[in-house]
């Protein structure tokens, strides 16, 4: 019996991000048009492992995920040590800019979700040429703080521990246990300080309310999709989001802020007419 | 209601495990009404109903008996799922020295929201 291999490979591209040499790992699956896959706050591309073995997407759209710096197995920055990470609105475009060139994709669509949903309309804003369409996943233009964002790192709290009991009721009630438990454990894997840090830009620097209505998606098509369970990017905010910009909004059923971890199957339901769509433009 | 919550927790061997360290007494207020629990190495030793003079304990969470009853029902309606979403809209507080709860986070998650298992099997039978 040959061995049960996914459709998945993961490699690392060596490349300058932000003015430094940087490691990134990135995974993909696929061919056709370039699907470029950012991931949550404090957690890794893995997340999308659901997209990469769906054939019904791979046969059509070559699905990359990289890790973030800092995230999953991309290494943090020489001199990490003594530096305290926190993502801001600019590093976080340049840095998809950065990547996109560094794996020489033309064009690709760019698909994000919570961090990466928000940065979606950073790029729709800032950079419309460099995308064919852009997908937000739980976008919302801001969300202010909530919780005290300092117990996310600290000695005597366990890091991995308290981000995932913070985003754990951000997953739909009917979501399966793996999956559950599964996009949980990526947050129980992250470096200390990191979910901290990407809050910063989801919390504090990446308010973009005051360029929505900025955002011209004749220049690059926008597509919202939002779980209903999500309280972090609620409806309301993405529907506003849509309200504001003319994109296209999908308020999806049993799935929370991780739809594409949480409950795969589900998520993909909702992602295929869009991403046929997509293909037609 | 809270009477139920040792019972759900204590016949829980993963749970119990989850909050093997804990040890502490926090208190939930419904509207005005106070209950005490005691948690002894992730098991509910002692839950003590209100009016107290001079309380004791960690932290509290307080909500209205109707938000309470929300996120008690088996499946809550949205924006009822979770503690940190009714802070969220500031339909709960969380107060006190919350570090044995944020330490502990998907323990407590899981023992505050017990009842929700008790009006499962209420509605089984």
């Amino acid at each position: 019996m040959s061995p049960r291999f996914e459709p998945i490979t993961g490699r690392y591209v060596n490349c300058g991000l932000l003015g430094e040499p940087h490691r990134l790992y990135v995974e993909e699956a696929g061919s056709g048009i370039a699907l470029l896959c950012l991931h949550t706050a404090g957690s890794d591309g893995r997340q999308f492992r659901g997209l990469m073995n769906d054939q019904r997407i791979t046969k059509n759209f070559r699905v990359i995920a990289f890790d973030m710096p800092w995230h999953g197995k991309s290494s943090p920055p020489a001199g990490w040590q003594d530096r305290e990470y926190q993502l801001t609105s600019r590093d976080y475009v340049d840095l998809i800019v950065g990547v996109a060139d560094a794996l020489e994709l033309d064009r690709p669509v760019a698909m994000g979700c919570s961090i990466g949903g928000r940065i979606v309309l950073h790029l729709a804003y800032e950079k419309p040429e460099r995308f064919r369409a852009l997908i937000g996943l739980e976008t919302a233009a801001f969300t202010a703080p909530y919780y005290d964002l300092s117990w996310l790192n600290r000695p005597d709290v366990h890091g991995g521990m308290v981000s995932a009991g913070v985003v754990s009721g951000l997953i739909a009630p009917t979501a399966p246990a793996a999956g559950r438990w599964e996009t949980l454990w990526h947050y129980m894997q992250s470096g200390p300080g990191v979910f901290k840090g990407d809050l910063h830009f989801y919390m504090v620097d990446g308010d973009i309310r005051d360029r929505l209505d900025k955002i011209d998606i004749k220049r690059c098509p926008l597509f919202l999709l939002t779980g209903e369970y999500d309280y972090s990017c609620t409806a309301e905010g993405t529907l506003e989001v849509a309200k504001r910009t003319g994109a296209s909004a999908t308020i999806m059923k049993d799935l929370g802020h991780f739809p594409m971890s949480e409950n795969p199957e589900k998520f993909n339901g909702y992602l295929l007419p869009v991403l046929e769509k997509i293909r037609a433009l | 209601m809270l009477e139920t919550i040792a019972r759900v927790v204590n016949a829980d061997d993963k749970l119990v495990r989850r909050g093997r360290f804990v040890d502490t007494t926090f208190l939930i207020a419904i509207d005005d009404a106070d209950t005490m629990i005691r948690i002894q190495e992730g098991r509910v030793t002692n839950v003590t109903p209100g009016p107290f003079i001079t309380p004791d304990y960690a932290f509290a969470l307080r909500a209205s008996r109707e938000v309470w009853e929300k996120f008690w029902q088996p499946l809550p309606p949205l924006g009822f799922t979770d503690i940190f979403a009714l802070v969220k809209q500031k339909l709960m507080r969380v107060e006190g020295d919350i570090h044995p709860f944020m330490a502990n986070l998907l323990y407590f998650k899981n023992v505050i929201a017990a009842p929700r298992q008790m009006k499962q099997e209420e509605a089984k039978r």
